[in-house]
C-alpha cells in the first residue's frame, strides 16, 4: 500500500468526522490529530494508558510519586570551545572559515570598543542614555551571522551586535544615538532603541517581552508566505529576549500560540544573571528558560554564550529545525554573565559584589576566548590586536563627532506618523504650537531642529 | 562639541568607578533639571526653582502650619527630605505600625530603581519587602489575591509606562472586587500600586508617559498624584489605610526635585479633597503633579506683567475628585485653565471642564482653556515642545484673561 492512498484514507475517515474542520490545511496532506483519531475510543478498566484528550499516551500508575524537577540533572549547555579557546571535538570543527572567524571578531571588538565610548560620553553628559553588551558580543553577533539576513529580527535592547554583524554603520548607530537627522527613528526613540527595516530588524521597543508574540506571529506570516511562494529562499523569524523578560505573561504566550500554530520562529534567550538587581533566583525556580521549552514543547537548546562558534552553530541547527515539517519554533537560551552595568541609569554594585563582576570578566568571555582560538591558529598577534583596536577606535570616534554636530529631527516628526495622516485635531495642536514658537521666539531653541519652524509649515500644507 | 578622544586607559577606570545610583529597564538618571529648549535669554522657561518655590515648605515652621495636620504632629519635628524620602518613611511607617503591609515589585529589595524602597527589605525583613519576578500582570494580581485575603500590599510598578500587562487585574479585578462579591463584602482595601509617572526630560516614549486618565475612567478605584514631599508621605499613608484599591502615581521628576521639610511624625491626608495652594480672584489653575511647579512659575510672571490675580488647585485625587473646591474657585473667579502633562484628548482636563461648563456656566467670563501634551506621542527630542511649559501657560493666563 502507497503512502498516499494510506494519506487519503485517513483524508476520509476525518472528513465523516464531524468535528473535522473543512478549511484547515486545504493544500497541505491532512494529518490527522491523535486526540481527534484517538477521541471515541473508551478507556477500559484494564487499559495501560489513559486516553484523556487533554494528556496522550500518558501511562496509568499506582505509585504516588510528585514530579520534582529540583531533583533533575541540570541541561547541559553546549559548547565547542572550552574556555581556553580549543577545540573540544576536532572532528566537527568549528563550522567556521579562517576569514569569517576574523570578521565576528573584529565586529565583537568594535562592538565593545564603542560600548566603552558611549558609556563614558553617556557620563561627561552628551547622550542621555547607553547600554552595553559587556560579556554578551557573542550571543548577538554570533547568532546574527548564522541568520539569512532577510529574516526578520525582533530585538530587546541588548541585541547591537545583530545590528552591527547585518551592516549597521558606525554613522546609523550614532545618528540614532545623539538623535540627529538621519536618525530613521525620527529622533523619538531613547538611545539603543535603534530600527532598520532594511536590515530587516524591528525598531527595539523598551517594554520587555512584548515583541515575542510579535517575532511568533510574523513567523507564522512567513510560514504562509514560504508555502506561497517556494522558489523564494524560506525565512524564519527570530527574537531576543532576557531571562528577566520570560517571567512576562507575553513570553508564555509567545512559546505557546507559536507551538500550537507550528511558526518557524527562533526564540533565543541571553540568560545573565540578572534582571536589573534581580537576580536569577528571584526571577525562576526552574532549570533556567531552557526547562520551560519543554513544557511547551518545543526543540530547545541550551548553549554557551561565550562561545561564539556554539552559538552560530547553534542558531544555524535551530534555524534548519525551524524550517522542517513545514515549520515549527526551537527556543535557544544562550548562558551569559552581564558584565556591565544594567544601562547608564544604573549602578551594579549596590546588589552584587564588585569582586563578582571582577570574576566573570578574567574567567571567560567571548571575545578573548575567540582570540585565544585565532591566536593559536596563527591568524592574530598582539601587533594586530593592537591596530584594529586603535583603527576601530578612531573609526568610532570619528562617526561620533559627525553625529554629534547634526542637527536634530525636524520639529514636524513630533506629529507626524502617529496616524498615516495628520488629523484635524493635531493640525490645530500644530497650529497652537507654531504660533507660540512664533510669538514667543526668545523662550525656545528652534534653530537646534532641521529646518527651524518651517518643518510645521510644511505638516499644515500637507493634504487632508 | 569636538570629540577629543579619551584615552581607553581613563575610560576603563572610569567604568571601574562606582556610579550614580539610579534606576532602569531601559531608564534614564532622574536629573533635576529637564533638558530644555529654552534659551540662554528666556524669560519664562526655565523659571521653575524648586529651591524656591512657594509650592514646597522651606522651613520648617512654614511645614507645621499646614492646618492639615493634626495638632500633635504640628508640635512635632519636621526633616528636610525629597519625594522619595517621603515615599520610604511612609513604607517604613506602614510596615513598623501594621503587620497586614507587605511591600514588593520589579527590583524592590534592593531599593528600587528610584530608591523609594531603600533599607527596607534589610529593616523588615525579605518576608515581607521583596523582588517579585518580572511581570506586573502577576504582581498585581498577586497583590489583589494578598489584599482578598486582608493584608495590605503595596504593589510597585517600575514605571508608570509598564503598567499596561497589568491593566486586566487592576480594571475587571481590583476595581470590580467588592462590587462583584455582593452580600459577600469581600473586597481589596489595602491594596496600593504605586508607579513613578511623567516626563523627565530624556524618557522618550516608554519612560515619559502619564496614563492617569485611563484610571479615571474606571469606578472603584482612586487614583492620587502626590505634588510633594509632604503630599506624598500623608497621601501614601491614606492610600495604605484607605479600603478602596488606590493608584498612587509618583511624578518621578519630583523624587529628587522636590525637597521640603516633611513632618518626621506620620500623618493622613485626605483622599477625596482637593487644595487651593495659592488664592486669587481673576482666574483658578486646576492641575495636578508636577504641572503645579511649571503654573506657579506662570503664574508669577503673569501676576507681575498682567497685574492679575490667580488662583491654583491642586487636585491631589484625580478620581474621584472635589469637584466642590474647583466649582467653589471658579464660581468665585470667572475663569478657568486645566493644566497636564498627558494628552488632551479625554484626559482629565476634558472631565473637569465639563464639569465647570456644567455647573458654573453662568458664572464663566471666558471658556475653559486645557493647556496639556498634544495629540501624539513624548519623542525624545520633541518632549520640550510637546508637555505644557511656563510659556504656554503663560499664554494661557493672558489669552483667557483677555478674552
Amino acid at each position: 500500500m502507497s503512502l498516499r492512498s494510506v494519506t487519503r484514507r485517513l483524508d476520509i475517515r476525518a472528513l465523516r468526522r464531524p468535528s473535522s474542520c473543512p478549511n484547515a490545511s486545504l493544500s497541505l496532506p491532512r494529518i490527522i490529530p491523535v486526540w481527534q483519531a484517538c477521541r471515541n475510543v473508551a478507556s477500559t478498566p484494564t487499559a495501560e494508558k489513559v486516553l484523556f484528550p487533554g494528556a496522550l499516551n500518558s501511562e496509568f500508575t499506582n505509585n504516588l510519586e510528585f514530579m520534582r524537577p529540583s531533583k533533575n540533572k541540570a541541561i547541559s549547555t553546549f559548547r565547542i570551545l572550552d574556555q581556553y579557546g580549543q577545540v573540544l571535538d576536532k572532528e566537527r570543527g568549528v563550522d567556521t572559515t579562517d576569514e569569517e572567524a576574523l570578521g565576528l571578531y573584529q565586529n565583537m571588538v568594535r562592538l565593545n570598543i564603542m560600548d566603552l565610548i558611549m558609556f563614558e560620553a553617556q557620563r561627561q553628559g552628551r547622550l542621555s542614555f547607553y547600554m552595553v553588551s559587556t560579556g554578551e558580543e557573542g550571543i548577538s553577533v554570533g547568532s546574527a551571522s548564522a541568520l539569512n539576513p532577510t529574516d526578520p529580527v525582533f530585538c530587546q535592547y541588548r541585541e547591537a551586535g545583530v545590528f552591527m554583524q547585518r551592516g549597521f554603520s558606525l554613522d546609523q548607530f550614532m545618528a540614532q544615538l545623539f538623535s540627529n537627522t538621519d536618525d530613521t527613528g525620527r529622533g523619538r526613540n531613547m538611545p539603543v532603541h535603534y530600527g532598520s527595516r532594511e536590515l530587516h530588524i524591528r525598531t527595539v521597543s523598551s517594554t520587555l517581552a512584548t515583541q515575542l508574540p510579535h517575532a511568533a506571529g510574523a513567523a507564522y506570516a512567513l510560514k504562509l508566505q514560504n508555502q506561497q511562494n517556494p522558489d523564494v529562499e524560506p525565512r524564519v523569524a527570530v527574537t531576543y529576549f532576557g531571562e528577566g523578560a520570560a517571567s512576562e505573561g507575553d513570553f508564555h504566550a509567545a512559546l505557546n500560540i507559536a507551538a500550537t500554530r507550528q511558526a518557524p520562529c527562533i526564540f533565543i534567550c541571553r540568560n545573565n544573571g540578572y534582571a536589573i538587581s534581580t537576580p536569577t533566583s528571584d526571577q525562576y525556580r526552574g532549570d533556567g528558560i531552557a526547562s520551560r521549552g519543554a513544557g511547551y514543547g518545543i526543540d530547545t537548546l541550551r548553549v554557551d554564550g561565550n562561545d561564539i562558534f556554539a552559538v552560530r552553530t547553534a542558531t544555524r541547527e535551530a534555524r534548519r529545525l525551524a524550517l522542517t515539517d513545514g515549520g515549527k519554533p526551537v527556543l535557544i537560551e544562550m548562558m551569559a554573565y552581564r558584565v556591565g552595568h544594567h544601562s547608564t541609569s544604573d549602578d551594579s554594585y549596590a546588589y552584587r559584589q564588585k569582586v563578582e563582576v571582577e570574576d566573570w570578566k578574567r574567567r571567560d568571555n567571548p571575545i578573548t576566548r575567540l582570540r585565544k582560538w585565532l591566536e593559536e591558529r596563527d591568524l592574530w598577534n598582539e601587533d594586530e590586536e593592537r591596530e584594529t583596536r586603535s583603527q576601530l577606535r578612531k573609526d568610532i570616534l570619528a562617526a561620533f563627532d559627525r553625529g554629534e554636530k547634526k542637527k536634530k529631527p525636524k520639529i514636524r516628526h513630533a506629529f507626524d506618523d502617529v496616524w498615516e495622516n495628520i488629523t484635524d485635531e493635531q493640525r490645530a495642536h500644530v497650529e497652537e504650537l507654531k504660533d507660540i514658537l512664533t510669538r514667543y521666539p526668545k523662550e525656545y531653541d528652534v534653530s537646534q531642529y532641521e529646518g527651524g519652524l518651517d518643518s510645521l509649515d510644511e505638516l499644515l500644507e500637507k493634504k487632508r | 562639541m569636538a570629540a577629543k578622544s579619551p584615552s581607553i586607559r581613563a575610560l576603563s577606570r572610569y567604568l571601574l568607578r562606582p556610579q550614580a545610583p539610579l534606576h532602569p529597564r531601559c531608564r534614564q538618571q532622574c536629573y533635576t533639571k529637564r533638558y530644555s529648549s529654552a534659551v540662554a535669554g528666556a524669560r519664562l522657561n526655565g523659571t521653575v526653582e524648586y529651591d524656591t518655590t512657594p509650592l514646597l515648605y522651606h522651613t520648617s515652621k512654614a511645614a507645621l502650619a499646614n492646618p492639615e495636620l493634626p495638632e500633635d504632629v504640628r508640635r512635632g519635628q519636621t526633616k528636610r527630605i525629597n519625594l522619595y524620602q517621603a515615599v520610604n518613611e511612609a513604607l517604613r511607617h506602614a510596615l513598623q505600625s501594621d503587620e497586614r503591609v507587605i511591600v514588593f515589585g520589579e527590583d524592590v529589595q534592593f531599593g528600587g530603581v528610584f530608591r523609594a524602597t531603600m533599607n527596607l527589605a534589610s529593616d523588615f525583613g525579605t518576608e515581607r519587602v521583596f523582588n517579585t519576578p518580572l511581570s506586573e500582570q502577576g504582581l498585581v494580581g498577586f497583590a489583589i489575591g494578598a489584599a482578598s485575603e486582608g493584608m495590605k500590599p503595596v504593589a510597585e510598578i517600575q514605571f508608570a509606562d509598564y503598567v499596561y500587562p497589568a491593566f486586566d487585574q487592576i480594571v475587571n479585578e481590583a476595581a470590580k472586587y467588592r462590587y462583584m462579591s455582593g452580600a459577600n463584602q469581600v473586597h481589596c482595601g489595602g491594596l496600593v500600586v504605586r508607579m513613578p509617572t511623567g516626563v523627565v526630560g530624556h524618557g522618550g516614549l516608554y519612560h515619559s508617559q502619564s496614563p492617569e486618565a485611563l484610571f479615571t475612567h474606571i469606578p472603584g478605584l482612586h487614583v492620587v498624584i502626590p505634588r510633594s514631599p509632604t503630599q506624598a508621605k500623608g497621601l501614601l499613608l491614606s492610600a495604605i489605610k484607605s479600603n478602596d484599591p488606590v493608584v498612587f502615581m509618583e511624578p518621578k521628576i519630583l523624587y529628587r526635585a522636590s525637597i521640603e521639610q516633611v513632618p518626621v511624625d506620620p500623618f493622613y491626608l485626605p483622599l477625596d479633597k482637593a487644595e487651593v495652594l495659592k488664592t486669587g480672584k481673576d482666574l483658578t489653575i486646576v492641575s495636578y503633579g508636577q504641572p503645579l511647579y511649571t503654573c506657579s512659575a506662570a503664574i508669577t510672571a503673569a501676576e507681575k506683567d498682567f497685574g492679575c490675580s490667580v488662583e491654583l488647585v491642586d487636585l491631589r485625587t484625580i478620581y474621584p475628585w472635589d469637584r466642590e473646591t474647583v466649582l467653589d474657585s471658579v464660581k468665585k473667579t470667572g475663569r478657568a485653565i486645566v493644566v497636564h502633562e498627558s494628552m488632551q484628548n479625554a484626559g482629565v482636563g476634558a472631565e473637569v471642564a465639563a464639569t465647570i461648563q456644567e455647573q458654573a456656566f453662568l458664572r464663566l467670563e471666558a471658556p475653559v482653556k486645557r493647556v496639556t501634551g498634544w495629540a501624539t506621542f513624548t519623542g525624545l527630542m520633541f518632549e520640550p515642545l510637546i508637555i505644557p511649559d511656563v510659556t504656554r501657560v503663560y499664554d494661557a493666563i493672558k489669552k483667557t484673561l483677555d478674552y
